[in-house]
């Protein structure tokens, strides 16, 4: 490292491990992460288990005609996701605005809780991602080929188009349908990887002036600014990413319901 | 990175050979490469996940959904309920709002009726006390005129009365002798010239 010769003066050295934010590692214990090991990802799942019990269940609990604060987030949070699966899938998804509900009230909450400084990102996993995204194209292949048969099929054949034109466009299609659960996990978990790398790596760059304070005049306060305005960035994205995973849950819903463009 | 150097140096594997044999972590407890794509910790975010999931799912599906439904469907009736009460108070405003003018122009009309008929009853009152006046004052004219031709008759007697008295005296006085016819017919001949 550059500042390796700086550090041995000083006794700091500037120290990268942007990627540590995102080891597993046991709780209690130090041995080897099992299947069933009690987790870091156990543990903030455990919270995001306990927040939506705390906004859905215990806000709602006076069910108030003229709600409390608690008590409208959870009917903003309601109909916001119930809406979306109105508008975007059709009224005949509402047997699946449940499913869709846990999807975005488990995303949104678990990318928020992930930007607590020090707490665990499940969904920056991909591991974590790609099993969501495997579950909504799992379930909307499943779903599609129960409800119209090899009717289905006709979500490839886009009958609006040229006749010659069909094969390829079948071929694009079907290409097109089986990288959705890749982009669809992908998405997210890069999303949130990455913002919470870039901010450990301005992080990293913070105590410079620890090092040589003419240098770290300036770095320290840039990098420290520059984590506040990605941190905020961050926030956005939190909730941006949530609702994308659930709207494009929705538009795949659609497919398997109405499958003929 | 300094860390992974040290790692390296004492397993004496480079990072990637570290990375190639499975490990995940480096002595120091540092990530090798990205940990999301450490196959040994896939099984357990995945148990966990699916843990997680089915619990919000159960949570929300038996739970917290059919409550909020429930929570806004109340809240729809409650405010369709009140804008058909609003509705019915409003009509029930503008009624009463006819009511009040109607009874107000009733009062108007009463009062102009009852203006007009104190009218005519004072008119009529003054005419019978004037048309009464004027009779007593007709009669009381008549009277007077009455009166005056009785006082001028009465007056024009005493003159003749005077006259003749006068006449005879001044007769007397002359040293004549007077009979009274002749008399009165001198002074009621005086009396016509």
């Amino acid at each position: 490292m550059a500042t390796e010769a700086g550090a041995a003066e000083t006794g700091h050295e500037l120290v990268f491990h942007p990627m540590d934010q995102f080891i597993v590692k046991p709780l209690f214990g130090d041995g080897p992460v099992g299947l069933f090991t009690v987790t870091n990802v156990t543990l903030w799942m455990a919270i995001t288990i306990l927040a939506t019990i705390a906004l859905l269940v215990l806000g709602t609990s006076k069910r108030a005609t003229v709600p409390t604060r608690t008590q409208s987030v959870a009917e903003l949070c309601y109909g916001f996701v119930h809406k979306m699966t109105e508008d975007v899938a059709g009224k005949d998804a509402l047997p699946y605005f449940p499913y869709i509900m846990t999807l975005f009230v488990f995303i949104v909450f678990s990318n928020f809780f992930g930007l607590i400084p020090g707490a665990f990102t499940t969904t920056s996993h991909i591991a974590v991602t790609a099993v969501l995204a495997m579950l909504v194209f799992l379930t909307v292949t499943l779903m599609g080929f129960f409800k119209h048969g090899l009717g289905f099929l006709g979500v490839f054949w886009i009958s609006s188009a040229p006749l010659a034109l069909r094969p390829v466009l079948a071929l694009i299609e079907v290409i097109s349908y089986f990288v959705r659960p890749v982009s669809h996990s992908i998405r997210l978990a890069g999303n949130m990887m990455a913002g919470h790398a870039v901010i450990k790596v301005f992080a990293a760059f913070a105590p410079m002036i620890l090092i040589s304070v003419g240098v770290g005049i300036v770095v320290t306060p840039l990098s420290i600014l520059t984590i506040a305005a990605i941190y905020a960035l961050e926030v956005l994205v939190a909730f941006i990413q949530a609702y994308v995973f659930t709207i494009l849950t929705c538009v795949y819903l659609k497919d398997a319901l109405h499958p003929h463009h | 990175m300094a860390t992974e150097t040290i790692a390296a140096a004492e397993s004496g594997m480079s990072p990637l050979e570290l990375e190639e044999a499975g490990k995940c972590i480096d002595a120091h407890g540092g990530a090798i490469g990205m940990p999301q794509l450490c196959v040994d910790w896939m099984g357990n975010q995945i148990f966990w996940l699916l843990v997680a999931l089915v619990v919000i799912f159960f949570v929300l599906k038996r739970v917290a959904l059919p409550r909020i439904a429930a929570i806004l469907a109340e809240r729809q009736g409650t405010i369709t309920n009140d804008i058909a009460a609003a509705e019915d108070l409003r009509a029930r405003a503008v009624e009463a709002e006819e009511a009040y003018n109607k009874a107000l122009a009733d009062a108007r009309s009463d009062a102009q009726n009852i203006v007009a008929q104190t009218k005519a009853e004072i008119k009529a009152e003054l005419d019978e006390a004037m048309a009464k006046a004027d009779a007593e004052i007709a009669a009381r004219s008549a009277e007077g005129e009455k009166k005056i031709a009785e006082i001028r008759a009465n007056a024009l007697e005493s003159v003749k009365d005077v006259a003749k008295d006068t006449a005879e005296a001044i007769v007397a006085a002359m040293g004549g002798k007077a009979d009274g016819k002749t008399i009165d017919a001198a002074v009621a001949s005086r009396m016509k010239g």
